[in-house]
């Protein structure tokens, strides 16, 4: 039976920043991908590497794994397409206007670059917006990436460190020992589970598959300079119930964009639909009507791994399962490539008892058990 | 717009089953992506010559129309669900049109596309598909003087020459990568299908100065000044030689065109469509004939379509089973016959471009998991054609099989999902964009 210090249960994106975080320890590293890695989640995502405000907790981490994005994107290889567009989120109207002011100063308090667009620097930043726009606040150090290669870069550079993958269904991983679907059997003292919405081998993880839809277009360089999303994207994606849809599109360095968004609760169907997709370019068009002319390439959808309170699990499974070799780098929603870098660190500061950059307690899978609940209320 | 019977493609096996749904009473719906009804064999086939298969266009068009079936030019499908409801879009003078259609049944008649696969310069000016020169020519590409090497492998490679040579070309050679021992049972067994030997006569009376050369291929198309074709290098497996020439068209047999298929979730075998000798698909009301159900040509198509057609009308086709029983035994032999030699799989040099869309070179594709890594990591096969070509070349070529069709079956403007509510009207709605 083979021997490593950590194995890691998913090579998603989360999973491979864990996986170089640990081999950069010198630790012996054990992946284990049941599909195609970096296949599920980070494939159907956008790749916006993006401050969001939702709460202070997710300020706090979005922000810090934000600034290791920047501080790596010199090393990545041409691939992982990283670049650094800036974010304008949108204001429709006074009312929403008034927001990007609240919003500006939150951002400032946190040492976040953010500046106030006027409805004519707006126009000039993004000419194809249509006119009557209030204005929007343009966060200039948000990035844009192609997450598969960004998760493949993380996956190579912890090969290179001495990591082991295998190709392979983990069909149980509890008390140190994993078993896979060809008949291997691995140990480890510490087993971190980074499946996304896949929650097979510990059924408890508090997570819902939250249904999104995407679009691409073929290549139009220079129709859109930075990542656009609606002021209305916080509240829509804060919603956890209702179906909803908001205007967000991103340029990609190929020249094409990536218009989203849609969320779901409650339909695992993979299938694209017509209803949603109609709502969704509706809405887009509201804000960029010169849209409607171009060409859609492909339409898609992904599942995103959501939790009750918006939060991922990172750290011991401890509440969810008896069992303390288990961890847990999962539930990161909209997003996981936003927080990759920043979970892992996480991560392992919490295997090592290190001091971490930020408060982690906000991010400990055991806030939401049901004891934790109901010391809570 | 509501049909019993809605047909996808206009070809041989679209026009059989649609005849034969409405001689027998449906109200049959034929939709076709080309500007006239004749799929890709029948496409420009005139009357007034003294082609076998113009009058047999003729006849089964004349036909089409007395059945009362209506068919709808210039629409392409791009999305579909077996639940009946299929979705198209038709670029008029005044701007893109959205369709709704409703189906009880479909049958799906949606042909082949040549097979490329990549070797060293095959992306140069001057390289052509066979098929997508002939199609060129047809179009009124004039190809008069020009010096052409006809190559790949296929029935078709024939037929392409021989029509180059009637428009004015000289074809330097006709290179079939298949050897003769290869061919020889399947040539012997034209002798039981009279009208496929009448062709084959036809082609050598046309060609008889061209020499065939079988068991030889292409392995690289070189450029002269200017960055056109000059020249191919070409190999009988021992020996490789030049021949200078102006055009390339080099095509390796069919593909079958079963995105639409796919994308609705009928069960494949291997490369085709699962079919009953009703030609019914695993979904019970979506039926398919001709190419996607096994490449095996025109006579295939045809008696495929018809049984189609009847088994849609609820009619009994006993008494086809035998021809169409025939007809998949030749198509079988045909696939022998034409099956590609290992050797066009080492072609692709590590900088030889794979997928055209996306500037995939053959090195970018190695090491990967399967096509989806693949895909993922290098974008092979997400560009506008979706992987239709670089799709069945990196079949041949890594052994991996397309996976996942997406919608919109082709590019469309993103306008064309925004179709009103098919609950809230069931004709046909119109979205007329200003041109």
């Amino acid at each position: 039976m083979k021997c490593f210090d950590v194995l890691i249960i998913g090579a998603g994106i989360v999973g491979s920043a864990v996986a170089r975080e640990c081999a950069l320890l010198g630790w012996r590293v054990g992946v284990i991908e049941g599909g195609t890695p970096a296949g599920a989640a980070t494939a159907a995502g956008m790749g916006h590497v993006v401050v969001m405000d939702d709460s202070a907790a997710q300020l706090a981490l979005t922000a810090f794994s934000r600034s290791l994005w920047r501080a790596e994107s010199t090393k990545f290889p041409k691939s992982v397409e990283y670049e650094g567009r800036g974010t304008i989120w949108v204001a429709a109207d006074e009312e929403e206007m008034a927001e990007v002011g609240t919003r500006q100063k939150v951002y400032e308090e946190a040492g976040i670059a953010a500046s106030l667009l006027t409805a004519a620097e707006l126009a000039k930043q993004e000419p194809n917006l249509r006119h009557g726009l209030a204005g929007g606040l343009l966060v200039p150090d948000d990035g844009v990436v192609y997450p598969p290669a960004a998760a493949a870069f993380y996956l190579a550079e912890a090969k290179r460190l001495g990591a082991e993958v295998f190709y392979a269904r983990a069909l149980s991983a509890s008390h140190k020992q994993v078993r896979l679907s060809d008949g291997t059997e691995l140990t480890a003292d510490r087993i971190v589970l980074a499946v996304g919405t896949e929650c097979d081998l510990l059924p408890a993880l508090p997570i819902q598959k939250r249904k999104g839809h995407l679009i691409i277009t073929d290549r139009y360089p220079n129709f859109l300079h930075h990542q656009l999303v609606e002021l209305g994207y916080l509240k829509s994606a804060h919603k956890v119930t209702d179906d909803s849809v908001a205007f967000n599109i991103q340029p990609r360095q190929t020249g094409q964009l990536l218009l989203g968004s849609s969320r779901q609760y409650g339909n695992e169907q993979p299938e694209a639909e017509a209803e949603m997709l109609r709502r969704m370019i509706d809405r887009a068009k509201q804000y960029m009507p010169a849209l409607e002319k171009l060409s859609v390439l492909r339409v898609w959808t992904g599942f995103r791994a959501a939790t009750a309170d918006k939060l991922p699990l990172i750290g011991p499974a401890a509440g969810l399962s008896e069992d303390s070799s288990l961890w847990l780098a999962a539930g990161f929603e909209g997003l996981g490539i936003t927080n990759a870098p920043g979970a892992a660190r996480l991560l392992v500061d919490g295997m090592l008892g290190r001091e971490s950059a930020i408060d982690a307690t906000s991010y400990l899978p055991i806030r939401l058990t049901e004891p934790a609940r109901l010391a809570h209320a | 717009m509501r049909a019993e019977v809605l047909v996808i493609g206009a070809g041989p096996a679209g026009i059989a089953a649609a005849t034969a749904a409405a001689e027998n009473g449906c109200k049959v719906i034929v939709l076709d992506d080309n500007v006239t009804a004749g799929g890709q064999i029948w496409r420009g086939a005139t009357v007034d010559s003294a082609n076998t298969q113009d009058v047999a266009k003729q006849r089964a068009m004349e036909r089409l129309q007395r059945s009362g079936a209506q068919v709808l030019n210039g629409r392409s499908v791009f999305s579909a669900d077996a639940s009946g409801t299929v979705q198209t879009l038709q670029e008029t003078a005044s701007g893109n049109v959205v369709e709704q259609f409703h189906f009880e049944k479909l049958v799906l008649a949606t042909g082949a596309r040549e097979r490329f696969l990549p070797f060293p310069g095959w992306t140069l000016p001057g390289v052509f598909g066979a098929g997508g020169l002939q199609a060129l020519v047809k179009g009124g590409y004039s190809v008069a003087g020009k010096k052409i090497v006809v190559a790949g492998t296929g029935p078709l490679l024939l037929a392409v020459a021989t029509h180059l040579a009637e428009d004015g070309a000289v074809i330097s050679s006709v290179l079939e990568q298949a050897t003769l021992a290869q061919l020889a049972p399947f040539a012997a067994s034209l002798w039981t299908h009279p009208a496929k030997l009448v062709q084959g006569a036809r082609f050598r009376v046309k060609l008889w100065k061209t020499p065939y050369r079988a068991g030889c291929w292409v392995i690289e198309a070189i450029a002269g000044s200017g960055q056109t074709l000059a020249s191919v290098r070409v190999t009988d497996g021992t020996r490789t030689w030049t021949e200078p020439c102006d055009l390339l068209a080099c095509g390796y047999h069919l593909v079958p065109n079963t995105e639409i298929a796919a994308f609705l979730g009928c069960a494949f075998r291997e490369s085709f469509v699962q079919v009953d000798s009703a030609q019914r698909t695993s979904l019970p009301n979506v039926f398919c004939a001709g190419e996607p159900a096994g490449i095996a040509g025109l006579e295939a198509a045809l008696v495929q379509g018809e049984i189609a057609g009847l088994a849609c009308a609820g009619r009994s086709h006993a008494s086809l089973q035998r021809r169409s029983a025939a007809e998949r035994a030749f198509g079988d032999r045909m696939e022998k016959a034409f099956a590609l030699r290992a050797e066009l799989r080492s072609l692709p040099r590590p900088d030889t471009i794979v997928c055209r869309c996306e500037d995939v070179p053959f090195a970018r594709l190695q090491g990967h998991q399967g096509w989806t890594d693949a895909k993922l990591q290098t974008r092979c096969g997400m560009g506008p054609c979706q992987g239709r070509i670089c799709g069945p070349a990196i079949e041949q070529l890594l052994g991996w099989r397309p996976v996942s069709i997406r919608q919109p079956l082709f590019p469309v403007p993103l306008q064309a999902f925004c179709f009103p509510d098919a609950s809230e009207n069931n004709t046909t709605e119109l979205i007329k964009e200003k041109a």
